[in-house]
């Protein structure tokens, strides 16, 4: 068991301010300790933030941009192989990857284990995970507003922006499949829009 | 990796240890979880979960013995099955021994508590508290 690398308090200090400014400015719950769940709703477009940029390698040496899956609904999941309610989750996103992936979605499964690869390979073998998993570090956890809590995941829309943030174990599979469905649909309605208005037009 | 959480378990001060020479002695460690959080206990009911676990530098004083209490075994909304854990204020006894070459005088003992704690909702990262122990070894 590999001890935790010893972070300077100075480095805490920006991290617990890097959270406080993100919860904010992005309407995140601040975080508070004791059993708790929050979910917020799926926020209209125009009150979206970006998702902030990053590059991690996957379990097999590739590196993968969030940039790269712009025009796909992701779920971007925080996640450890030693987080008991991440591992109630991640059957349900293996299948949202299934019934979602020809509708443009995606899951990233981002793994903060300090153990790297050695704890996450054989724990995505047990589980038959079917999406990508990216290794995570302190500073993806850092642009993300200092993830802490356990699983972490948002969903974000095919412009690359943040439309909704779980914190903590969600309520249930509906919920998030809901959140999907009405963004990859949602989406498709917008496009077909713009699709008639082309065609209205000529 | 992740950030240092704030900790929601908290260790009372320990008591000074005076210990003799070629004697042993126990020191007591009394952790105290917030409420609503467990951490997993030294003996974890599933292979995945990290265990809590305290370590001793190898000197001054030799650790012999660590004790943890008895854990408690909980159902979570997480788990299918009960989890061996520890919650609320718990001691962890150390019995140690003063080798017969040891300096006499006032010295440091160090220790690490390392845990990782979650509620029914949510695990935060590992978290390791470092436990200095004051000696007086005579």
């Amino acid at each position: 068991m590999v001890l935790p690398k010893l972070i300077p308090a100075a480095a805490g200090a920006v991290a617990l301010g890097g959270f406080l400014l993100w919860t904010a400015c992005s309407n995140i719950p601040e975080a508070g300790f004791g059993p708790r769940s929050v979910k917020a709703a799926v926020k209209p477009e125009n009150e979206r933030k970006s998702a902030p940029e990053f590059a991690l390698k996957d379990s097999n040496g590739q590196t993968v941009h969030l940039a790269d899956y712009k025009g796909k609904v992701v779920l971007l999941d925080f996640w450890a192989t030693w987080c008991g309610p991440c591992k109630i989750e991640i059957p349900w996103f293996i299948e949202f990857e299934q019934q979602f992936k020809d509708r443009g979605f995606a899951v990233l499964g981002v793994s903060m284990d300090e153990d790297g690869w050695d704890a996450v390979k054989p724990y995505m073998d047990d589980l038959k995970i079917n999406y990508r998993i990216l290794l995570g570090n302190e500073q993806v956890s850092d642009i993300y507003g200092g993830v802490e809590s356990l699983p972490t995941t948002l969903l974000i829309d095919r412009q690359g922006k943040i439309a909704s943030i779980h914190i903590g174990l969600s309520q249930g599979k509906e919920e998030f499949r809901n959140d999907i469905d009405r963004l990859l649909g949602s989406s498709s309605s917008a496009s077909s829009r713009a699709l008639t208005s082309v065609a209205a037009a000529k | 990796m992740l950030p240092q959480n704030k900790g929601v378990l908290t260790v009372a001060p320990v008591d000074k240890l005076t210990i003799q020479r070629g004697a042993t002695g126990e020191v007591k460690i009394t952790a105290q979880l917030q409420t609503g959080f467990h951490v997993n206990s030294n003996t974890p009911s599933e292979e995945y979960l990290i265990p809590l676990k305290l370590t001793w530098a190898k000197e001054p004083l030799q650790a012999e013995q660590v004790t943890y209490p008895k854990p408690q075994s909980e159902k979570y909304d997480f788990s299918p099955t009960p989890l061996s854990v520890f919650s609320g204020t718990f001691d962890i006894v150390t019995r140690f021994k003063a080798p017969a070459e040891a300096r006499n005088g006032p010295a440091i003992m160090n220790g690490k508590l390392r845990y990782q704690a979650c509620n029914n909702k949510e695990c935060l990262p590992p978290r390791t508290i470092d436990i200095p122990v004051t000696l007086e070894i005579q």
